[in-house]
Order: structure tokens, then C-alpha cells, then sequence
């Protein structure tokens, strides 16, 4: 069995530091009483996924909004010691919030740090899964990454119907993402240390994550997912952006209500 | 005023002694299982021996960490990435007040409150005192548990050196500011790692420097193979290579890193490597080398302006610093709670968890080959972890304890070491955590 409490590849092989881009927006006015919610973002993406929308929203709901950039390069690893880098230096502790391949991140991270609470947002817990699913949606975009080369993300696979095709352009040209073989052939994911609240979000016309798959995650956390019908995989760039945003930060307001 | 106050209950909170960097651990990791947690901290902020502003730290201006920093941050709240391999103790305080800060422990310490006593009172609660730091009435609160966090580097060991010296003598704890050395003539007796830190301090600023050794300690520097030493010892760790090997490796690197140290005219080490705590300085080799610190033997007794030592030379220092290191204390708690020796050094099952009361437990009471803020951290997940277990499954916490009991002390106790009494708490950090992981195992949520 893997050890939790011998971390020797932590402590004989620090991940070095890194200038992490971190994304911030900051409720107006007085002293946050709220927790800070890091967003972590998916495969080939970066802050800016969040930036677009649900910043400014988790902001003005009174929650101090943060948003990582995974470092570039970086394994799982790496990715994790970055989101748990980044909440450990906001002044309390953390809700985690991923995105995707950024959800199995958050995941992973919740074995590492006792977050507020934790929502995976459209999480790619199982890769074989989500390869799958990708390999039925796209084959001719999923099949180059499959030899180490770029995935081909198509509008279809990450966005609902209803998104204007421009907006839709501009987001898959910002995403450049190279899978790594982890994303199969990882671990399981830990149990999580402090026993956060953990709520599990998506949709389930989402073809990159399936229903099947999501009511999966939701099980691993004792729960069932909370679904958004007719939105796509980036339930933060999609037309109905607003209404996953408002239902986690209900969600969170609710479960910080009954912890006071 | 009544003779007796009144008993306050507090009910299932457990009461923790100490607000430095154990019992903040404790604090956070019985909260995250459920308790009300009350802790008490004579002085008025957190951090304990590394708030330098408390009036028993023994930090001295110059000390930096002697574990490298992965191998000494909280395992689920790591110092920042960035920092240096080794921060200076300023940084250790600034990290632990951020670690209070960001779990919300602050609001469940009392400070300026000093535990004066606890007694067991019968099915496991507690009657613990406490009283304003350095007067006031007396309250007396009820807990369900007794968590004791209260470090074991405050309460000065001094040496027994007869005979009359008409300079100064201090003990290392006194020493903060490399300006009480300049210009002066300075015996450093204690060869620890704070006995090295201080020679070195005063090779750099004093007049003249003797530092007085009874035996010879493995030294080990800060940085072998390119990386921070304990790094590299965590390698060997890893690997599972057996104690006779991971031997042989030390002595090997050091006589090819560091060299010879009794052709300086230091001792030869009368143990072998692992058998004593690491002591850590790439300085004083060079400083030794150089000529300005002068080792000498131990002191055997005082003579007016003179100090004679083991092989009856005669030196005259105006200044003698006794960096004889820290004796563990518990004045609120009866000796035999503890299971405490004459000495004063407790008998606890994996140098946490009082043998005879179940709801009692020390926590940071160890000394190990990297930082204790890990090995606190898991002690208390393991303290918190049982007391939670008491309540919810007595029957599963009998089968817990029988089989503690007979969980072999060689497997998480360092049993070879040099004969001193500093090193009965001394463990492996990877067989004591191997140790405390099967515990919490056998304690897993069902």
C-alpha cells in the first residue's frame, strides 16, 4: 500500500518554484468574511477560462475569486504541489474549485490539503473513460494525441448548441492541449484529508464526461452530481454560464451556514 | 473567595497545553475531527520556541533551520516554494503564524494563560487549572481529553561544574545576539548543534574561542552531492538500505567531504553514525581550520579566572557559554501520569500516548534525523483520530489498544544511542512514521 505519511519523492525531489500566473478578483469593500475559492483549470487552458466569467461572479457574491494557470510541462505532480502552493498562501483556508483534467488536480490536491470545500466541476476522473468518449466525438482530433501529439478539441465535444460560433473560436484557439499518459494510468484518487464538503457538477449532454462518468465521481464523494441539461463540457464558457456558478456558490453559502 | 473554584464542564472539548508549533497541530487536526478544542499559551501569541519575543525561546539571532524544508513544513501546509533551503527562524514564526491564521486556530486559544494543574478525576475527564501568566485567580475547567504540547526546549539543563569562576557563565538559552561575543574571550562548552552554531558565531566575532567537547559527534554539513544532507540521507531511506550500509555510506562521505576532524584536535566519535542526534554544520570544520576556534575537552572544574578542563590545561575565558541543551518539563502534571523517570523523561507509547490514561496524550516529544513539525502533525492526527474512535466505537478502541501493546518499542524507538541524557526520545523519522501510519490504519474511518 502507498504510504500518505512517507513522501520521499516530495522530500528527496522538490517540484522546484515556479512564477505561477494567478488570477485574482477581489470582493469590493471591507474585510473578506467569506473563504477564498481557487479555481483550477483543465487540459490546455489557463486562468483565463475563468476570467471570462465566473471571477467577476464568485467575486460579487462575496468570495474572494483566485484562478491558476498550470505551469507549463508540469505532471501531475507538479500540478497539484502548484494548487496546493497557491491555496496555502491566501490568508484562510481554501475552497478548491477544477475544471476537467483540473478537477482530477483538485482531487489529488484534497489528499494534500485540508481544503474548505472542494466542487469538480465536469471532472475527468476516469481517463480511459474520457478517452473513450473523445474517441467516439472526435477520432480524427483524438487520435494524433494518442502518439504524444496535440488534441484537437472540437466545438461540438466542449460547447452547447446555442454558443455563438465566434465565441466558440476564440476559446478553442486559446486551448492547446497535450495529454499526458498519467491521465489514464493514474492512481486512484486519495481520500480526501479533512473531510471537505465536495459537490460534483456537469451536464450530461457533456461529451467529454458522461453521465455515467459523473454520477461515478459523485458516488466517490458520497453524493450524486449536480446537473446542468444542454450546456457542453465548459460549463464556464458556455451561453449558461451564470446559472452552475450560482448553484455551487448556493451551495457552498449553505454548507458555510451550517459549519458556523 | 472560596478556597475550591467552582468546576466549569466543558463537556467532549479537549483541552490543549501550548499554542507552538504542536499544539497548533493539534489544535487543527482536533478540530478537523470533530472536537471543541480549548488550548492554553502562557505567552501572548503563537509560534512557541520560534517567537524569539517569548521569554523562553531559545532561538539567538543567527539560527536558521538545520532540516531542510521539505523535510520540516507541515505535511498539508507547506512553507512556500521559493523560500531558501534552510530559512532563518524569523520565517519558521512567520510560517506558523500563517498556518494559525489561515486554519482560524487563533480564536481558540487563551492567551496570557498559564495550566497550572490537571488531574485525572475518573472515566477519562480531566480537572485542569489555569491562571493568568504570573498571578490571578484560579479557574478550574472540566475536559473530556488532555492534549500537552508544551515543547521540551525551554527549561535549561545546566551542567554541575564545581568550583568558583569569576567570569560570566550563561547557558545557551541566555545567548541571542552575536554582540554578547565580540571582542571577548569565549568557551562554548556542547558539542549540539546549538553548542557548534554559537562556537562558530564566536569564531566570527570574538577575541578568542575554545570550544569544549566531551565526546566526538558525526558532523554532518548542510549541503552534500549538491543538495541539502537530509535529502540525500532520505535517498538512502528510500532505498531500504539497511543500517550497517547507510553506516558505511556516512563515514565514507564524510571522511571524503568533510575529513579527519581529530587530526584539528577533536574527538573521535566513541558511537557509530545514526547513534546520536544529527548534529548539522559545514561551518565549524572551517572555522577550526582556520585556526579560530581552538577544541578542547571537557571542563572539569572552575578556578577563580580559570577554567581547568579534562586534561588539566588551564584556559582563561571571560565569557562561558553551556549550550547543555533542554530537560523536559511537565510541572502541572503528576510524574507518574506520564510515566516519568527520576529524570523527569516520560515513558509514552510512541513517545505520544500516556500508557495508563487513554485520554492523555504528548505531542512534539520527539527528536528525530529531520523536522518535528511532520512528526507533530501526524501525532496528532493520531491523537485525534483515537479520541474520536473512543467515542463513536469503544469496542474497536479496546481492540486498538491491545494491539499497541504489543507493538514492538525497537520498531519506532532508536534503541542504539550514545549514552546521554539527551537521547532517550531520539527516532528514525521513517520508522516512526512507518509506525504511526500502521496506528492510523488500524484506526481508518470504517
Amino acid at each position: 500500500m502507498r504510504s500518505e505519511l512517507l513522501r520521499f519523492e516530495d522530500w528527496t525531489n522538490p517540484v522546484p518554484p515556479f512564477p505561477r500566473e494567478v488570477l485574482a478578483q477581489l470582493p469590493a469593500g471591507g474585510a473578506p468574511e467569506r473563504p477564498p475559492v481557487l479555481f483550477v483549470p483543465g487540459l490546455g487552458q489557463g486562468a483565463w477560462a475563468f476570467a471570462e466569467h465566473w471571477l467577476a461572479h464568485t467575486a460579487a457574491r462575496g468570495f474572494p475569486a483566485h484562478a491558476l494557470t498550470p505551469r507549463p510541462g508540469g505532471d501531475l505532480r507538479v500540478q497539484v504541489h502548484d494548487v496546493v502552493q497557491v491555496a496555502a498562501a491566501l490568508p484562510r483556508q481554501t475552497v478548491l474549485v477544477g475544471h476537467g483534467v483540473g478537477a482530477l488536480v483538485v482531487a489529488r490536491a484534497l489528499g494534500r490539503y485540508p481544503a474548505k470545500a472542494a466542487v469538480l466541476v465536469s471532472p475527468v476522473l476516469d481517463g480511459w473513460a474520457a478517452l473513450g468518449a473523445a474517441l467516439r466525438a472526435n477520432p480524427l482530433g483524438t487520435l494524433p494525441a494518442l502518439a504524444g501529439g496535440r488534441l484537437r478539441l472540437n466545438r461540438r465535444q466542449l460547447f452547447g448548441a446555442d454558443l455563438p460560433d465566434a465565441d466558440a473560436d476564440r476559446h478553442l484557439r486559446r486551448i492547446v492541449a497535450r495529454p499526458r499518459r498519467e491521465l489514464v494510468r493514474h492512481p486512484p484518487v486519495p481520500t480526501p484529508v479533512g473531510n471537505p464538503p465536495t459537490l460534483v457538477v456537469g451536464s450530461p449532454d457533456d461529451r467529454v464526461v458522461s453521465r455515467a462518468a459523473l454520477d461515478r465521481a459523485a458516488a466517490r464523494y458520497g453524493g450524486a452530481p449536480l446537473l446542468f441539461p444542454g450546456m457542453g463540457h465548459e460549463l464556464m464558457l458556455d451561453t449558461g454560464w451564470a446559472e452552475p456558478i450560482e448553484a455551487i456558490l448556493d451551495w457552498l453559502a449553505g454548507h458555510l451556514r451550517r459549519a458556523d | 473567595v472560596p478556597d475550591t473554584p467552582e468546576i466549569a464542564d466543558r463537556h467532549d472539548a479537549v483541552c490543549v497545553v501550548g499554542a507552538g508549533a504542536s499544539g497548533l497541530a493539534a489544535i487543527k487536526n482536533l478540530r478537523e475531527h470533530g472536537f471543541a478544542v480549548d488550548c492554553y499559551e502562557r505567552e501572548t501569541s503563537v509560534g512557541g520556541a520560534w517567537n524569539w519575543r517569548h521569554d523562553r525561546s531559545p532561538v539567538y539571532a543567527s539560527a536558521h533551520l538545520i532540516s531542510s524544508r521539505p523535510l520540516t513544513e507541515f505535511p498539508d501546509f507547506p512553507m512556500p516554494d521559493d523560500w531558501p533551503d534552510y530559512p532563518h527562524h524569523s520565517r519558521v514564526l512567520s510560517y506558523l503564524e500563517r498556518y494559525a491564521g489561515h486554519f482560524g486556530l487563533v480564536g481558540h486559544i487563551w492567551f496570557g494563560t498559564e495550566v497550572v494543574s490537571a488531574v485525572p478525576v475518573g472515566d477519562g475527564r480531566w480537572d485542569v487549572t489555569t491562571q493568568s501568566t504570573g498571578g490571578g485567580s484560579a479557574r478550574v475547567q472540566r475536559y473530556a481529553a488532555l492534549v500537552v504540547a508544551n515543547g521540551h526546549n525551554w527549561s535549561p539543563a545546566r551542567p554541575d561544574i564545581e568550583g568558583d569562576f569569576r567570569g560570566q557563565v550563561m547557558h545557551a538559552a541566555a545567548y541571542k545576539d552575536p554582540a554578547q561575543l565580540r571582542g571577548r574571550k569565549v568557551l562554548v562548552v556542547g558539542g549540539g548543534n546549538t553548542g557548534c552554531d554559537i562556537a562558530v558565531e564566536a569564531a566570527q566575532q570574538a577575541a578568542t574561542v575554545w570550544h569544549s567537547t566531551r565526546r566526538g559527534y558525526w558532523l554532518a554539513p548542510k549541503y552534500l552531492l549538491g543538495r541539502p544532507a537530509d535529502q540525500v540521507n532520505d535517498r538512502l531511506l528510500r532505498w531500504r538500505l539497511p543500517l550497517w550500509s547507510r553506516q558505511w555510506i556516512h563515514r565514507r562521505a564524510t571522511a571524503l567531504t568533510i575529513g579527519d576532524l581529530t587530526r584539528f584536535g577533536l574527538p573521535e566519535p566513541d558511537h557509530r553514525p545514526y547513534e546520536s542526534h544529527p548534529v548539522v554544520n559545514s561551518q565549524l570544520p572551517y572555522y577550526v581550520g582556520h585556526g579560530r576556534i581552538t577544541p578542547v575537552p571537557g571542563v572539569s572544574r572552575f578556578d577563580g579566572a580559570a577554567v581547568e578542563l579534562a586534561d588539566g590545561r588551564r584556559i582563561e575565558p571571560d565569557l562561558v557559554i553551556t549550550a547543555t541543551g533542554y530537560r523536559p518539563s511537565f510541572e502541572f502534571l503528576a510524574p507518574e501520569l506520564i510515566g516519568a523517570d527520576q529524570d523527569g523523561r516520560p515513558d509514552l507509547h510512541l513517545h505520544a500516548f500516556a500508557r495508563k490514561h487513554p485520554t492523555l496524550a504528548v505531542v512534539g516529544l520527539v527528536q528525530a534525523d529531520a523536522g518535528l513539525f511532520p512528526l507533530a502533525h501526524w501525532q496528532s492526527v493520531a491523537v485525534a483520530r483515537w479520541l474520536r474512535l473512543r467515542v463513536t466505537d469503544p469496542v474497536r478502541a479496546a481492540t486498538v489498544r491491545q494491539k499497541e501493546s504489543a507493538r514492538p518499542v525497537r520498531s519506532w524507538s532508536r534503541r542504539k544511542v550514545v549514552a546521554t541524557p539527551r537521547h532517550w526520545f531520539e527516532v528514525d523519522h521513517a520508522d516512526y512514521l512507518r509506525a504511526v501510519e500502521s496506528l492510523l490504519r488500524e484506526m481508518a474511518p470504517a
